[in-house]
């Protein structure tokens, strides 16, 4: 009974999913595509936490659903929020579309079974993973042990990763300053209650930070909720109070110092004549070495992506509107 | 009925996949691209995550009365694409604003006329 | 324990009676505000309903004391999205459909069309409506 009922979840789920992409695709308005692919996160944070997969659906729903709407809204308000409606349409694109489609089509004839145990991926490496993270690194997060522990070499390239993106849009936009005194909107219901739900949001975040060892959660999960909290802050309260209480300026540096606090703890280990990032050599016994290994590199990881969201907000929010001569 | 429910999954995933490069190729707005884009990664996600599910299996967070679980290398790997896949979009809407405020418009055909009309009129002065 | 069994199925099947009625709402109802007030049974009625039941169904862990801090922010924070919802139409001049006089438009504060922009410009508007 269970089991169909995961099954029923996960067919209506992505029938809404197709449902919500066609429904996009009609539309000319694009803060109602936006909003519509808000929508399409969501669904999909619940689909992968149909799937039992509560890391990912964490991140996507924080990510996908909270700071990518955010962040196209910014987009359109320094560009256009409409689309041009001659030029929609294309026959060649629907061929193309239809030939690769029916290409995939046949191709999935030879996937696996779904759920089926004796998949060829979970043989290999994912049940020794599962044996040696009680064994060896005795947290009960698999997820975390795995992206922090044994493929922590990924996660630094991720991390590294984030904080080109925002390199590059300093590069782009600039971070802006609020020239003149621009005074919120006058609001006093929103005025109240974001108060403390800003500080239940920093308190979640950091919650999610240092939790994610033991249930969902892990530094970038936690590091776009911090963020998000001063988002909340300055879209209610305006940017220049936003930007009294976090600097612009010091944003780029935490970022920096976020992947520096991950470089430095595998440096450590190289300093023990282990290889990089082996966290056994961080303390004297290898478990907790492992455990020490992973707060430092998940605080890396969580500083890094929250100034570099905030980053990429403060760029969006604080570009002026240019009209084109 | 069995066969399709069985790979139910791997079907809506290649609907989705065909819909998102639909929205990139024949749109010609940028913004819509972009938004086309970020439709066609998460349907690849979807892919990773339902390789990544056992039937009766459960969260990959160990518990005592859990025997089967899922399988958490998909999970890591579709971690590290989302977050990428952020800094992905926020680069694409940065270069995207630059775009608009270059040429005044985001619309792909407009901006290719603009620059025609720009060549030509430097061939001419030449 | 059987009656908390009742009480909780009550309550989730309350709670999705409820959300469907928020979905037809929100299809069938000509105006904004009448859809926003649709919804808004759906985020904070329904949505609190099926938390309850879900609280009675799992009994006295930490998981039900998460949920019920969910409630709490849900309370709080959910009609303020609504009012927000509300306040941000009223502002851009989406004014609703009424037979008689509208009482947003006498003697009331607007602000501009220009609310992305922050700066803000009150004017008094005072616009007199035949009542017919």
């Amino acid at each position: 009974m269970i089991e169909n009922l995961q099954l029923l979840i996960d067919v209506s789920l992505l029938a809404f999913l197709v449902l919500i992409v066609f429904a996009s695709i009609k539309m000319t308005d694009l803060f109602v595509v936006t909003m519509l692919f808000g929508i399409f996160s969501f669904v999909s944070a619940l689909l992968f936490l149909d799937l039992d997969a509560v890391d990912v659906a964490f991140t996507e729903a924080a990510v996908g659903a909270g700071f990518t709407t955010v962040l196209m809204l910014s987009a359109l308000r320094l560009t256009q929020p409409y689309e041009n409606v001659k030029h929609r349409h294309s026959v060649l694109a629907l061929f193309i579309v239809i030939l690769t489609g029916a290409a995939l089509f046949y191709g999935i004839a030879d996937f696996p079974d779904m759920g089926d145990p004796n998949a060829p991926v979970h043989q290999h490496v994912a049940p020794e993973y599962i044996q040696l993270t009680q064994q060896k690194i005795d947290i009960p997060n698999v997820v975390t042990a795995v992206l922090a522990s044994f493929r922590g070499y990924d996660t630094f390239g991720e991390t590294v990763v984030i904080f080109s993106a925002g390199v590059a849009v300093l590069l782009l936009l600039g971070m802006g300053q609020v020239k003149c005194k621009q005074e919120p909107e006058e609001n006093l219901v929103l005025w109240v209650v974001v108060k403390p739900m800003i500080a239940l949001i920093l308190i979640f975040g950091l919650y999610v930070q240092f939790h994610g060892d033991f249930g969902a959660g892990g530094g970038f999960q936690a590091g776009v909720i911090f963020a998000s909290g001063f988002i909340l802050y300055s879209l209610v309260f305006g940017e220049m109070y936003a930007r009294r209480v976090v600097p612009a300026a010091i944003l780029p540096r935490l970022a920096a110092l976020g992947v520096l606090i991950y470089g430095v703890t595998g440096l450590m280990s190289l300093l023990s004549n282990k290889p990089f990032l082996d966290y056994n050599a961080l303390s004297s016994d290898p478990v907790s070495g492992q455990h020490l290994g992973i707060l430092l590199v998940e605080a890396g990881v969580g500083l890094a992506v929250f100034s570099t969201i905030l980053l990429i907000y403060y760029s969006f929010s604080g570009r002026e509107v240019k009209h084109h001569a | 009925m069995h066969e399709l429910l069985e790979h139910y999954n791997y079907w809506i995933v290649v609907i989705l996949m065909m819909m998102g490069l639909y929205i990139v190729i024949a749109s010609s707005n940028l913004v819509k691209k972009l938004i086309g884009l970020s439709v066609f990664q998460v349907s690849v996600f979807i892919l990773y995550i339902t390789f990544g599910k056992v039937t009766e299996g459960s969260p990959p967070i160990i518990t005592d009365n859990t025997d089967v679980y899922s399988n958490p290398l998909p999970h890591v790997l579709i971690l590290t694409a989302i977050v990428v896949g952020v800094a992905t979009t926020s680069v694409g809407l940065a270069l995207i604003v630059r775009i608009q405020e270059a040429y005044g418009s985001i619309d792909e055909d407009e901006i290719h006329d603009m620059d025609d009309k720009d060549d030509f009129h430097i061939e001419k002065q030449v | 324990m059987m009656i908390i069994d009742w009480i909780s199925d009550i309550c989730l099947l309350l709670g999705g009676i409820l959300t469907l009625t928020g979905a037809v709402g929100l299809l069938r109802l000509p105006d904004f505000f009448t859809r926003l007030h649709a919804a808004s049974v759906t985020e904070t009625l329904a949505a609190m309903l099926l938390i309850i039941g879900i609280i009675l169904d799992t009994g006295f862990t930490l998981d039900s004391a998460k949920l019920m801090l969910l409630i709490l922010i849900m309370i709080i924070a959910n009609p303020t999205i609504t009012h927000a919802l509300c306040r941000a139409a009223a502002n851009g001049g989406n004014t609703p459909e009424m037979e008689t006089g509208n009482p947003l438009q006498s003697s009331s504060q607007t602000v501009s069309q220009s609310s992305q922009d922050k700066q803000v410009q009150t004017e008094t508007e005072i616009s007199g409506k035949e009542p017919k």
